[in-house]
């Protein structure tokens, strides 16, 4: 048999593994997409619905008889706010009169509408003997029937609201008096455990200190370190156990890192439970191996001839480094520490040990407040038995991840615009 | 040029924000607090902030942070000094033990008051899809622990032999026990195991000898759940478990009532020993599987944290914690009249707990 004969017997064969080989690279292609599709659409479906809110509208008269004539600001917040958004209830059901019924009329609004109307005499006390229409959130219940998640057909013992809150819901409706509308509160709210007062706000504000310090501290120190092990260093067995470390620590699961700022920082040092800056610390700890090797790498793709070139026209070994070295590797690590951040964003294990796993109403003001961070405001909506807190997970989630793509895109960018390749 | 400036800049950033930070972080530590720090039971974790979050917006004080470490964690923290960077309350789903209560003395932690603030009922439940059925802890007890009492009388155990709730009791459905419950590390479990299990296991009556003669013996048969796929630790998130009994109309799931609440409309309570969990039974204590929710308070500190007095009197006061109160909304059920007027008294008086009561 000629050789040629081997070769055709055999071929067909070969023709079908090299398919088959092929096959095998597109059905993992498209598994993962499929995964990552049916990710999105199901936090997507379940999460649209909370950008936007339930209002009912009410004609508030801003009765001086309740709030009193004390124009002083001191008096007036603390004045009987709740009462006045009752009366103009019932002055709009005039047909609901037991105190039973009052009850149930009342719980259709949330308990956040009070404070609107504070707020609105707050900054204009000059609303005291007027009337207004204003629009104030409803009750969480009342948003889940308006938005189909409690269905109205079912019996009235399976659902939250009995027929008679179901009914003035539909006369509301009738009159135009309830809508669905943009739902600012929870842009600009911090955490509550009333769905439809609770926002994200408090959380990001949270995580912008937490990574501000992450960044203020990990690049910095990772650029540092990496340019003296790459370009100062001698080759020698202890920087060799350096370099195995680093490489270790990348891979150390984040809680240790939360453990170790147990320890060290709140323990030791004893800086506050809870506060962002422990949060920042304890990131930059995560992040900085991550900075150092991506760092390093940066470094290691710019090309010798440009640091003999420098030398040879009598730089010193840092000015090589400074005018020449750094302005170059500087895309590569940035891109680097801008996946690090990203990672540092998502982490909630390690601040679960310091404390940043709390109920905390108040939007930190700075890096000492307590205060919470996005993925950990996530975990907590998903614990909450109230059913307004699925769809606010969900959002939550949107939001956290809107902020992923937005770093890594910049970090796409960066690398595209300024990188040299050589 | 621009490369040196940039790694200057570099440096001094560090430098600065390293010092900041130290400098900031320290001089926090030894200032005053100027806002309530809660810890403790994720059980009381619910109520606990509802009220906090009442308490900021009206009070014009900051809003307490609540953190959900649970019991034995919380007691802990509250237990490790007294100093603002302790916290001044932890929350409770048993009461304190004796043991923690002698840590805290010897930590200086000496004069504490205890609040009870109402009960939590445990419920089990299964999907509305499903026909209801009436349970005992007896029965609960033969199906979910780890080793039984053989079936033929002999007063010894045997590794559970039931698949179906029918083994268990001839008059209960043929299907198959699967029953989706909390891990050891959750409050819910340890009060499940107490009023259920220990209690289904006492049935018996040379189990119930065991525990007087052979403490851990009597432990190491009712604490220990079976690991057969019977019992299925479904983790620390309810709406988890309330959303695997909806899709699996076989499957009971073991939260506390406060979910059984918020979704009426999917799940059903099943009644044990003929008493359906319904807030009325948990409150007059016809329902045997509920227990009482406490918080601890640091007295020390209530004179150094702005806001601890007022705090204390807006959760014990009728519109928190009274029948029509707001947390009887989120699921909490009150105590009688007068064990609130009893508590609501003592938290007037700041009245000292010792250890020796517990």
């Amino acid at each position: 048999m000629a050789n040629i004969d081997i070769v055709n017997k055999g071929l067909q064969k070969r023709y079908r593994a090299e398919k088959r080989f092929r096959l095998y690279g597109i059905c993992a292609i498209v598994a993962s997409l499929v995964f990552l599709a049916f990710l999105f659409i199901s936090i997507g479906a379940n999460g649209y619905t909370a950008f936007q809110q339930t209002f009912v509208r009410l004609t508030i008269y801003f009765d001086p008889t309740i709030l009193g004539e004390a124009n002083d600001r001191e008096n007036i917040a603390s004045a009987n706010f709740p009462g006045i958004v009752k009366k103009s209830l019932s002055e709009m059901f005039p047909e609901v009169t037991s105190r039973g019924d009052k009850r149930l009329l009342n719980s259709l609004i949330s308990s956040g509408a009070s404070y609107t109307v504070r707020d609105m005499v707050i900054k204009n006390p000059e609303l005291v003997g007027q009337t207004y229409q204003v629009w104030v959130p409803a009750d969480d219940d009342v948003d889940m029937l308006i938005k189909g998640h409690i269905e109205r057909g079912v019996n009235e013992s399976e659902r939250r609201l009995n027929d008679k809150q179901v009914s003035w819901i539909e006369k509301l409706e009738r009159d135009g008096n309830i809508e669905k509308r943009f739902n600012t509160i929870f842009f600009t709210a911090g955490d509550s455990r009333e769905p439809e007062l609770a926002g994200v706000w408090g959380a990001v504000v949270g995580s912008f200190f937490t990574m501000l310090v992450t960044l203020a501290l990990s690049f910095p120190i990772g650029v540092a370190a990496a340019i003296y092990l790459e370009e100062f260093a001698k080759k020698n067995r202890w920087t060799d156990i350096i370099e195995v470390n680093i490489n270790n620590l990348a891979a150390v699961p984040s809680i240790v890192f939360g453990l170790l700022g147990l320890a060290v920082f709140l323990n030791f040092l004893g800086m506050p439970r809870s506060a962002p800056i422990v949060g920042g610390l304890v990131m930059t700890l995560m992040t900085l191996p991550v900075i150092i090797i991506a760092s390093r790498a940066a470094l290691k793709s710019v090309p010798p001839s440009i640091r003999e070139a420098a030398l040879g026209v009598g730089a010193s070994q840092m000015q090589m480094v400074v005018h020449h070295v750094l302005p170059l590797a500087l895309p590569g690590m940035l891109t680097g520490a801008i996946i690090g951040m990203a990672r540092a964003l998502g982490e909630t294990a390690p601040l679960l040990m310091i404390g940043m796993v709390a109920f905390i109403v108040d939007i930190p003001s700075g890096f000492t407040d307590p205060s919470t961070a996005l993925p950990v405001q996530i975990f907590l909506w998903a614990d909450s038995p109230e059913r307004g807190f699925l769809e606010k997970t969900s959002a939550a989630i949107m939001v956290l991840l809107t902020f992923l793509i937005a770093m890594n895109a910049l970090a796409v960018i960066l690398r595209k615009k300024f990188e040299k390749r050589w | 040029m621009r490369g040196k400036k940039f790694l200057k800049g570099l440096g001094v950033a560090a430098a600065l924000t390293f010092g900041a930070i130290t400098f900031s972080g320290n001089a926090v530590a030894d200032s005053a607090r100027d806002y309530i720090n809660v810890v403790g039971s994720s059980t009381v974790y619910p109520f606990s902030t509802v009220v906090a979050e009442q308490f900021g917006k009206t009070s014009g004080f900051k809003t307490p942070k609540i953190e959900s470490t649970g019991t034995g964690g919380g007691m802990k923290l509250f237990c490790s000094g007294v100093g603002v960077q302790h916290p001044d309350i932890a929350n409770a789903s048993r009461r304190m033990k004796k043991s923690e209560c002698e840590t805290c003395e010897k930590n200086g932690v000496t004069d504490i008051l205890e609040v009870k603030i109402g009960y939590d009922g445990i419920v089990i439940a299964n999907s509305k899809k499903s026909a209801p059925m009436n349970i005992t802890r007896k029965e609960l007890f033969l199906a979910l622990a780890a080793n039984v009492p053989e079936p033929g009388g002999a007063e010894s155990v045997v590794p559970n032999p039931y698949k179906t709730w029918k083994d268990v009791n001839p008059a209960l459905p043929a299907v198959k026990i699967e029953v989706l419950g909390p891990p050891p590390t959750s409050g819910t479990r340890d009060a499940f195991v107490e009023l259920v299990m220990e209690v289904g296991g006492s049935s018996f009556p040379w189990i119930k000898a065991l525990e007087k003669s052979d403490k851990d013996k009597f432990k190491s048969i009712c604490h220990t759940v079976r690991e057969d796929g019977a019992y299925i630790e479904a983790g620390e998130n309810d709406n988890l478990i309330v959303q695997k009994l909806d899709a699996n109309p076989n499957a009971f799931g073991i939260f506390g009532f406060s979910f059984l609440d918020q979704n009426a409309d999917k799940i059903q309570g099943i009644p044990v020993e003929g008493v359906t969990p319904v807030f009325e039974s948990i409150a007059d204590g016809k329902y045997s599987v509920s227990r009482s929710l406490y918080f601890y308070v640091k007295k020390a500190h209530a004179d150094v944290i702005p806001g601890m007095k007022e705090f204390l009197k807006e959760f014990s006061s009728e519109k928190a914690w009274g029948n029509d109160g707001y947390l009887s909304e989120k699921g909490l059920i009150p105590m009688q009249d007068d064990e609130r007027k009893s508590f609501s008294a003592d938290v007037e008086a700041l009245k000292k707990l010792s250890c020796g009561d517990l």
